[in-house]
């Protein structure tokens, strides 16, 4: 096996081509343990791996968590409300503290971009950005990117649509390296206020029109529309949010026959996706999170260094 | 005590001249200038800087800085502003009102000039706060913070978001001889953003501060001067677009006057890739583009001055998550060798950089310093041009190390500054010869 030679996953920017293809066919083998009876291999006994979680994350903490513990090593959580740092400890501080204690690796989700590259050149262990701000989600790309080579069994020339707030989407940008790198043609689409200031420069084309965008498309990625703070709302209304920009059945039929419709969750039904659209026939949303666990298994594998230690059986 | 300071090229900005001259320091001025050589018979007791190959320039005047005293001691003192402020070839600075407390009333006004006099190595000017405790409601009692000391007013480090209550303040002000100093921000364009809006902020997913944020700013205070006729100055240009729009007002005869700082012509927004939070700064790096454009404004004296808007703050402050840290980089002792960096590139001549330097400045804030002739006041800095070195962290006289340029190259330095008539600073090397 070709080695991996990263200390850190801080964004998809630092991945090859060839480190794609090994983390998403050693997700394969890990697929594979997520489905057995007894979903649990020795790998990294003996690891310990810190997930440190400074904003809310259900499904990503979960799917890490889960990862860690089929491979055995030993994890714990720590959770912003739960930390020093609601006692004012800067990160730095507590990242430090944490390395004192010698885990492999780190698993940072934070509301700040950059904040594990900050972290990264100050610590030891490994650290995997779990989510930077509104930088990059590089294991939500992978799952991603995993998920459409399952079902398109490629990646090159595909062509894939990604809708919703780009501007402020780490799952955009992790999506659009990756998946420029790996050979597909990108689109974005959404309303002006949520298309970044020269996207162009990303390499992608803008279609704000959704309908429009998401035709001839092999993959229409729809992101999470953020309604929690009605203050800084880049569109007037829910209601009109999803009149003009939410993905219907209506506006689907636009794409190619066999697309498939990806989302990174949690949704807003009926705003952003139609539920008959969430949970019709195209949709491989849930697959989405089954394979996270599966990338994320095959990425503590290859940084924390059990593949050193031989097969994964 | 007399000095003799002879072998240097004297530049006299107002002249525009540059020429071998010797001159003598006594009781605080200047006393003769006279062509190289002149002073053959010397008094017994007067001592000599030989300045060959170097150029002697009045002392430079920052008319924005941040002293960051009283209330945020550990960023900064008056004490050792000055001492960064001497080291780096001045003897004038302009310290921005934004301390804890605001500088918005006659005993804090006070209690600078007491500190800076304590110091005693340059001349503080305060600035006061336009606002009483800069929240831009109450205009502060301009007369007195004159009578006290004051030579201008900003909000600096806000904008004054009411647009009546700025006019107001420039009408008033003119009254009373104060310069009005605007930091041009739309605080709402600004919202979250943390770097320039562009590519770059694209790319790395950091929110942004759009140009537009200081330009409608800037075409406001350009309105407000037109209508009222009174002066305004527009603090840290950073865009091309504020440069295109003082530049027409200019033209139009508007009483608009403009600095920029070093870092806005010698850094891009590219600089924040990495999220290096020395990098961050309000307004923040720009483009290539705006680089171009400040320099053809200065060149064009669309920009009167070049001040650093030295902004001094602690590691607590910048070893943060990007977007948590403060904006801010301390300049003082890296301006010279940054705006020299023009002359080299053919922009400005070393007679324009040092005007702008030194007696646009001066003319700006109505103090009578920034020049060199017979009876002028001895503020002089006797500076290296082609004297380069690394700008070592631990060199750094400011008490705070926020600064891009840490490990960078650097060409042109200061090397003795004097202050009526004292030698306040010398870098004590084998470059120049004092005893």
């Amino acid at each position: 096996m070709e080695g991996f030679n990263h200390k850190d996953l801080l964004g998809m920017g630092q991945l090859s081509v060839r480190d794609i293809e090994l983390i998403l066919d050693t997700a394969e083998s890990m697929k594979e343990v997520s489905q057995r009876d007894i979903k649990k291999v020795p790998t990294l006994r003996g690891k310990s791996i810190v997930n440190f979680f400074y904003e809310p994350s259900t499904r990503t903490r979960a799917s890490f968590e889960l990862a860690a513990k089929r491979l055995s090593a030993d994890t714990i959580s720590l959770s912003s409300s739960g930390s020093s740092m609601t006692k004012g400890e800067t990160l730095m501080d507590t990242a430090k503290n944490l390395q004192a204690m010698n885990p492999d690796l780190i698993v940072l989700r934070h509301s700040s971009s950059g904040a594990p590259h900050m972290l990264a050149p100050e610590i030891k262990a490994g650290i995997i950005n779990a989510g930077d701000g509104t930088n990059e989600h590089p294991t939500q790309a992978l799952l991603d990117l995993f998920t459409i080579r399952e079902k398109k069994g490629r990646l090159q020339g595909l062509k894939v649509a990604i809708i919703g707030d780009i501007k402020h989407s780490r799952v955009a940008r992790s999506n659009i390296i990756g998946l420029k790198k790996m050979g597909a043609d990108v689109t974005i689409s959404g309303p002006p206020t949520m298309i970044p200031v020269n996207a162009e420069s990303l390499g992608v084309d803008v279609i704000n029109n959704p309908a429009e965008a998401i035709k001839d498309k092999d993959v229409i990625m729809v992101l999470r529309i953020q309604l929690e703070r009605q203050s800084k709302l880049l569109f007037p209304t829910a209601r009109e949010y999803s009149t003009y920009f939410g993905i219907n059945r209506e506006t689907l039929k636009n794409a190619k026959e066999d697309a498939i419709v990806m989302h990174p969750g949690p949704i807003n039904r009926g705003v952003e996706l139609a539920s008959d659209v969430a949970d019709g026939p195209f949709s491989v949303i849930l697959e989405q999170v089954t394979n996270g666990v599966a990338v994320r298994m095959a990425l503590l594998y290859l940084l924390v260094g059990g593949h050193k230690s031989g097969n994964i059986d | 005590m007399a000095i003799l300071i002879r072998g240097g090229d004297l530049v006299d900005p107002v002249k525009g001249l540059i020429e071998k001259q010797d001159l003598i320091v006594e009781g605080g001025r200047v006393s003769r200038i006279l062509p190289a050589g002149a002073f053959s018979e010397l008094n017994p007791g007067i001592s000599i800087i030989d300045a060959s190959g170097m150029l002697i320039i009045p002392g430079m005047i920052d008319m924005h800085v941040h002293l960051r005293e009283p209330g945020y001691e550990y960023k900064e003192t008056i004490e050792s502003g000055s001492l960064a402020g001497v080291a780096g070839g001045f003897t004038g600075l302009a310290c921005m009102p934004n301390t804890d407390p605001a500088n918005d009333n006659v005993s804090v006004t006070e209690f600078i000039l007491r500190q800076s006099a304590k110091a005693g190595k340059l001349k503080v000017y305060p600035i006061a706060a336009i606002t009483k405790g800069r929240k831009g409601e109450t205009l502060t009692e301009f007369g007195d913070l004159k009578k006290a000391g004051a030579v201008g007013l900003s909000d600096d480090g806000s904008p004054v978001v009411n647009s009546e209550l700025m006019r107001r303040a420039i009408e008033y002000a003119r009254y009373h001889g104060l310069a009005v100093i605007s930091h041009c921000e739309d605080i709402n364009l600004s919202g979250e953003g943390v770097m320039h809006e562009g590519m770059i902020s694209t790319q790395i997913g950091l929110k942004g501060i759009p140009s537009a944020s200081e330009e409608v700013m800037v075409q406001r205070e350009i309105s407000l001067a037109r209508l009222t006729g009174c002066p305004v100055h527009i603090a840290h240009v950073s865009t091309a677009g504020s440069v295109n729009a003082i530049r027409r007002a200019k033209e139009d005869g508007v009483p608009v006057t403009a600095e920029t700082a070093p870092h806005y012509f010698s850094l891009d927004h590219g600089s924040v890739v990495g999220y290096d939070t020395n990098a961050k700064i309000n307004p923040p790096l720009r483009t290539q583009e705006d680089i171009l454009a400040i320099k053809k404004g200065l060149a064009e004296d669309v920009i009167d001055v070049i001040a650093t808007d030295h902004a001094p703050h602690n590691l607590l402050e910048k070893n943060l998550e990007f977007d948590k840290a403060a904006f801010g980089i301390i300049g003082l002792e890296t301006a010279l060798p940054l705006t020299l960096a023009l002359v080299r590139e053919g922009v400005l001549t070393i007679q324009a950089i040092v005007r702008k330097l030194t007696c646009s400045p001066a003319s700006i804030l109505r103090v009578d310093r920034g020049v060199i002739r017979e009876g002028s006041v001895a503020d002089l800095a006797i500076i290296d041009p082609e004297c380069e070195y690394i700008l070592k962290e631990e060199d750094i006289l400011s008490k705070s190390r926020n600064t891009p340029f840490i490990g960078k190259k650097l060409k042109g330095r200061n090397m003795l500054t004097i202050f009526e008539g004292q030698i306040v600073w010398s870098r004590d090397s084998k470059h120049i010869g004092c005893r």
